[in-house]
């Protein structure tokens, strides 16, 4: 594990990280104590509701972990202000709801053109528009897909527990660094503000990914090297002196309107993802091996859906639950041995259908997919899906 | 103000900031970008400040061209977003000396939230804010700082908005160093950038500058517009500013110029390296 210096001095920041141990934790703050742990140190965020308690928390953490805090006036300067940060060399995040990551959309359409790892938690709510401020959500899960314009790849976690805020927050710098991309921890208002148990293990069992930075002298890097799928990240202040921009941009950072260039810059943006989908990918299966119904739910919903799947299995009904834990890239490869034994599917979500559209492009035309709406403000009861799975079950 | 710069005597060094590979540049024959770029380079390497920890940012128009010539850390972010990208790189590496080159409509119209919150925070950046009174790289409309009744391609008719006095505007927010040149006053403005590197604090110098795009509709092509600077620039630092608008198209209005304001407020970032100090109880 890399060492954690603090940005003012050389003093190690480990005694103010949270300790190893077992708490009883809030979904956000958990998030929260997990950026810090993955080396964050610098947070820029605008006040939504349900994800206060992450800045809030921010605002009393980073400072003694010698980072910054700033309140910004609205969620674009917060998301751009991040990425100036990462350019900088420092782990940089945001976290938001609906309208603040509808904002904050150009700014990810930026990241992901120059290649600048930023996290952004969008503690999901009701909407569409203001909607339900403090109750749930999961309508953000195509717009963290394809909120900005043009043709980009973005990775996007999905947790359902508090250990998982935690977790995958940590995952999300880590892919963040590694990849170049803008990462999305995709919670919603129940994960975030739910309160549970939390085992937060030893720093050293926690991996930690660094910057990959340029070896070479500066007349010989290049800032977009195409030669790398992945190209090594120089920051601001290291002597690099290279050039940046948002326009469609050759190797050395030049703008350019070559259609060679632009197939070069686009292909390779979405490449770094889709040709490592299967090692960013995650899910989890359970009960799907003998399942004749896999029931598709994600974060607050999976959790109804395994107790309906735990009561349809009492009632003999070979009902299996699989869980997406990385909505982008979508772990389709999952669901394929079920598929191939005939299994049907059915996607339970709180939104009018938007990951059933994924499920359908992969297995539409192989099994039949069954799709229960949830509107946003609630969580489908165990007894709500259990109804549904009796309806379809018998097909 | 000290020593001016031995002007004149860098053309050569200043080759060593530029992008010259990326030449011929895309602003227009009597743009005022140029110049403005040519002061900045002389004044970054009259700083004393090492070169590599210059950084120059920007957002979208003409003048935010300007970091794809320099050969500097460049960053050329979205329309309207230099200053927090700004923000947020200065605060997280305060060893750099940030300064954003950018133009009327990209700094007070799309990104007018962010200046103005950004000088009442006072944070510790540079802004060099070309004014050429129109949106130049979108083909000629009307912008924040449009003055009264000129033609535009979104005002045919004449523009009826009032518009923004933007050192009246940043004086008033609380800005450290307020200061208005033309790329005629060359040794002023390098000067200027050269304070301005020295200010803690949030640091603006606007450039009223020549367009041609602007020109071609209002009758005023860029020599007449340093014809205008040259007869009717009257250098004041003392100004009253509320009254220092510029309107090219009066014969009668004087181009206030000067360095009008200079003021120590302690910047966000020292305040927030305090603030550290104090959250880790020291």
């Amino acid at each position: 594990m890399s060492e954690r210096i603090s940005l003012l001095t050389s003093e190690r920041a480990e005694e103010w990280l949270l300790k190893p141990g077992v708490y009883f934790m809030q979904g956000n703050i958990a998030s929260a104590e997990a950026a810090l742990i993955a080396g964050c140190r610098f947070f820029a965020g605008y006040p939504i509701t349900p994800s206060n308690e992450i800045a809030e928390h921010m605002a009393r953490r980073l400072p003694q972990i010698g980072g910054y805090f700033i309140q910004f006036e609205d969620e674009i300067a917060s998301i751009n202000a991040i990425i100036g940060a990462a350019y900088g060399g420092v782990k940089s995040m945001t976290a938001t709801s609906g309208p603040g990551f509808s904002l904050m959309q150009e700014g990810i359409g930026l990241a992901a053109m120059i290649e600048a790892p930023v996290v952004i938690v969008d503690v999901q709510r009701a909407g569409p528009s203001t909607g339900i401020p403090t109750l749930v959500g999961q309508g953000d899960v195509m717009q963290a897909k394809w909120g900005s314009h043009g043709d980009y790849e973005i990775v996007a976690y999905l947790p359902n527990s508090v250990q998982e805020m935690f977790d995958l927050t940590i995952e999300a710098f880590n892919t963040a660094w590694e990849y170049r991309v803008p990462v999305i921890v995709l919670a919603d208002q129940s994960v975030g503000q739910m309160i549970e148990r939390l085992k937060v293990p030893p720093l050293d069992e926690i991996k930690v990914v660094e910057r990959n930075a340029p070896t070479v002298p500066p007349e010989e890097y290049l800032p977009f090297d195409s030669r790398y799928l992945i190209p090594p990240m120089a920051v601001a202040g290291e002597g690099y002196r290279f050039h940046v921009t948002a326009l469609t941009h050759d190797d050395r950072g030049y703008p350019s309107t070559s259609h060679e260039v632009s197939t070069k810059l686009v292909t390779r943006l979405v490449r770094k993802i889709r040709e490592n989908e299967k090692v960013i990918g995650r899910y989890e299966a359970i009960a799907l091996d003998d399942a004749e119904l896999v029931i598709v739910a994600y974060g607050i919903t999976s959790r109804s859906a395994l107790r309906a799947v735990r009561e349809a299995r009492r009632e003999g009904l070979k009902v299996g639950l699989f869980r997406p834990i990385t909505a982008w890239p979508f772990p389709y490869w999952g669901l394929r041995e079920a598929v191939d034994r005939g299994a049907r599917i059915l996607v339970v979500e709180i939104n009018m259908g938007q990951m059933v559209r994924v499920v359908r492009e992969h297995y539409s035309n192989l099994v039949d997919i069954y799709f229960m709406p949830w509107a946003p403000g609630s969580v489908p009861r165990p007894h709500d899906i259990l109804l549904k799975v009796k309806e379809v079950y018998g097909g | 103000m000290s020593g001016r710069p031995r002007l004149g005597l860098r053309t050569e060094s200043i080759k060593s900031l530029l992008r010259l590979e990326r030449f011929p540049h895309i602003w227009c024959p009597g743009c005022g970008i140029g110049t403005v770029v040519k002061c900045y380079a002389e004044a970054v390497l009259e700083s004393g400040i090492p070169i590599e920890k210059h950084v120059v940012v920007s957002g979208i128009g003409c003048t935010s061209r300007a970091p794809g010539y320099i050969k500097l850390d460049g960053f050329h972010v979205i329309h309207g977003r230099a200053i927090p990208f700004a923000v947020g790189l200065k605060t997280v590496r305060q060893d750099l000396e940030v300064t954003i080159i950018a133009g009327d409509g990209d700094l007070l119209s799309i990104g007018g939230n962010h200046f103005i919150h950004a000088i009442r925070r006072n944070d510790d950046i540079n802004v060099i804010l070309v004014n050429n009174f129109i949106y130049g790289m979108t083909g000629g409309q009307y912008g924040p700082t449009t003055t009264i009744g000129s033609i535009t391609t979104t005002s045919p008719y004449g523009f009826i908005e009032g518009s923004f006095n933007v050192v009246y505007l940043a004086a008033a927010l609380g800005a450290n160093f307020v200061a208005r040149w033309t790329p005629l006053h060359t040794k002023e403005l390098t000067s200027a950038i050269l304070e301005m590197f020295k200010v803690d604090g949030f640091a603006l110098i606007e450039v009223v500058s020549p367009c041609l795009i602007y020109g071609e509709m209002n009758n005023l092509p860029p020599l007449e517009v340093m014809k205008v600077f040259r007869d009717r620039a009257v250098i004041d630092h003392d100004a009253d500013l509320s009254k220092a608008y510029i309107d090219l198209r009066d014969p009668k209005k004087p181009i206030v110029l000067g360095n009008f304001v200079r003021r120590s407020r302690p910047s966000y970032q020292v305040l927030a390296r305090e603030l550290i100090k104090r959250a880790r109880g020291g």
